[in-house]
């Protein structure tokens, strides 16, 4: 007789993994299959395919065999580029052999720099709405999230004092996202230096996140590292996917004091090794030949920027003047709606489909974000549309 | 203005409401910028561009390496105003390289292409020679690819 057997409770999932919340947007992806007809502002991505001269050096590089790992920083020539390229655009001087590594994205770069600034316990501000890869990568690594608001009467800029009002012992590292995604928003140089301010009388490192750096409406680009004092605080992040319109290659770069960037490739050589080979040798290709794609998308941008807020103006609805990246963080206080309501019911009465603020954090709620990286017409349409919407449900 | 050319080029069709939000301009500035361009011949015309491949009688298109006598006074540009002329000719351009002036032609049947090299274009006086490529398959034409994917997006319809 075999004696009785009690198992041990069975837990698959980490209590970690298990404690990531539900994504905002995963439930859209279903319900816009389900529909017919949908013209998507919900998108995150340029909508031109990447440049064909980047395209053919990636198909050249495989035909010559570059199929191999590189180097765990990425491609000296590509690293020697991106540093050329930041001296020429910021003024600003990297060492390409020990303080720029190519990273799988910003995404990835994101990742290694938190699991490099902190430690658990460690207080993380961030403004926000916050893009939704930051709360669960610094809950990840052990970090304690804290969100500074911003709001849209002060163009969802970080305000120096709401930074500095919560600050505590245990502060450690500062996200900036300028460009922001979700809400176009734009620093100007006055208020970014003073937010630098706040960081250095407060011992804080910054992470700053310039992915959507080149795309920027009539403003100067704030670049973090530029402003006094910060370029041995602060690890830049860039990449390929918004100016080169590069998203699926997956590529992108950080560049900062060479301790931080040693230990985000520590973290790096392990998890990915290197940056995908054929994807550094087309970003190589995009630094060196494709300014003037650069330049044409951006007047796309630009111009569809301005069809979609005209467009909002005369549905009488409120955002903050988007300077940056390509959405428009739009106010839906007039329908009485929560956000995630509004994006279902918009896309089940008019198919159209946004992102419901909520997605973005707390201060998100109240808000939709549109993306006009679509087709003029397909601008009008969804503005037609969702002005049938509103006079349904405008309280 | 040029953003305006820009916006027409690439849709003939977009109203001038459209550019004028587009551009930040008022519609008035537009559309008198347009006019006055049309009358300036910037803006040569609008038309569809049609992929007569895909018509039932599709069109035949030659590409005539024309080499001509330059004339006193005028040089080429009397004889090229003369091709010019013939509705036939659907393109002509003076060139550098071994020969002097390449015309386009564009016709139902090769016989009609050849009726008018033979009996329009050769018998011009300053015409020394011609040579007469007949296209095979159109691969992109005017910025339009015609053969093969043209690169439309497949994106994702909602991402962070």
């Amino acid at each position: 007789m075999s004696a009785s057997r009690t198992p041990r409770t069975h837990q698959l999932v980490s209590q970690r993994a298990a404690a990531i919340p539900p994504s905002g947007i995963r439930k859209f992806f279903d319900l816009i299959a389900a529909t017919e007809g949908v013209i998507s502002l919900g998108v995150g991505e340029p909508d031109f395919v990447t440049p064909w001269h980047i395209r053919e050096a990636a198909i050249y590089a495989t035909e010559r065999g570059h199929t191999h790992y590189t180097s765990n920083y990425g491609l000296l020539e590509l690293r020697r580029e991106v540093a050329r390229h930041l001296e020429q655009r910021y003024g600003l001087r990297y060492d390409p052999a020990t303080e720029v590594l190519i990273t799988t994205g910003v995404s990835e770069g994101f990742d290694l720099a938190v699991r490099a600034l902190i430690d658990p316990g460690d207080e993380v501000l961030c403004p926000e709405p916050w893009y939704v890869a930051y709360f669960p990568c610094v809950h990840l690594a052990g970090g304690a999230f804290v969100p500074v608001p911003t709001n849209m009467e002060e163009g969802f800029r970080v305000q120096p004092e709401a930074v500095q009002a919560r600050i505590t012992e245990r502060s450690r590292l500062l996200i900036l996202n300028y460009p922001n995604n979700p809400t176009g928003a734009v620093m100007d140089r006055e208020t970014m230096g003073r937010v630098a301010e706040v960081a250095i009388d407060n011992g804080l490192t910054v992470l700053s996140d310039e992915i959507y750096d080149r795309l920027v409406y009539g403003v100067e680009h704030v670049c973090v590292p530029t402003l006094p004092g910060m370029r041995e605080r602060s690890v830049l992040l860039g990449g390929f996917s918004k100016a080169y319109a590069m998203t699926g290659w997956r590529i992108g770069y950080a560049a900062g004091p060479a301790p931080v960037i040693e230990a985000m490739m520590k973290v790096h050589q392990y998890v990915m090794l290197s940056a995908p080979t054929i994807a550094q040798e087309a970003a190589l290709e995009a630094l060196r030949r494709g300014e003037a794609a650069v330049q044409e998308m951006l007047e796309a941008y630009d111009q569809r920027r301005r069809l979609t807020l005209s467009g909002l103006r005369s549905l009488g609805l409120a955002c903050a003047e988007p300077q940056g990246a390509f959405y428009v963080f739009l106010s839906i206080a007039g329908s009485g709606l929560s956000s995630q309501t509004f994006a279902e019911q918009l896309l089940r009465e008019e198919k159209v489909a946004v992102v419901p603020g909520s997605a973005f954090g707390a201060s998100g709620e109240g808000f939709v974000r549109c993306c006009y990286a679509v087709s003029a017409q397909e601008i009008e349409e969804a503005l037609e549309r969702m002005g049938r919407f509103l006079a349904r449900h405008r309280q | 203005m040029e953003d305006i050319f820009r916006i027409l080029e690439k849709d003939a069709r977009t109203p001038p409401e459209r550019i004028a939000q587009m551009t930040g301009r008022s519609v008035e500035e537009v559309r008198a910028t347009i006019k006055k361009a049309e009358e300036d011949r910037i803006i040569l015309g609008y038309r569809a561009k049609v992929n007569w491949d895909k018509v039932a009688q599709g069109r035949i298109l030659a590409l005539i390496e024309v080499r001509v006598t330059p004339q006193r006074e005028v040089g080429f540009d009397a004889v090229a105003a003369r091709i010019a002329r013939y509705p036939e000719v659907h393109s002509l351009y003076l060139i550098s390289g071994d020969y002097d002036l390449a015309v386009q032609v564009e016709g139902d049947s090769i016989y009609e292409i050849s009726d008018f090299v033979s009996n329009k274009l050769a018998i011009i006086d300053a015409v020394q020679g011609t040579v007469t490529h007949f296209l095979l398959k159109r691969f992109k034409e005017d910025g339009f690819i015609i053969q093969g994917e043209d690169g439309s997006s497949k994106r994702l319809p909602i991402a962070p």
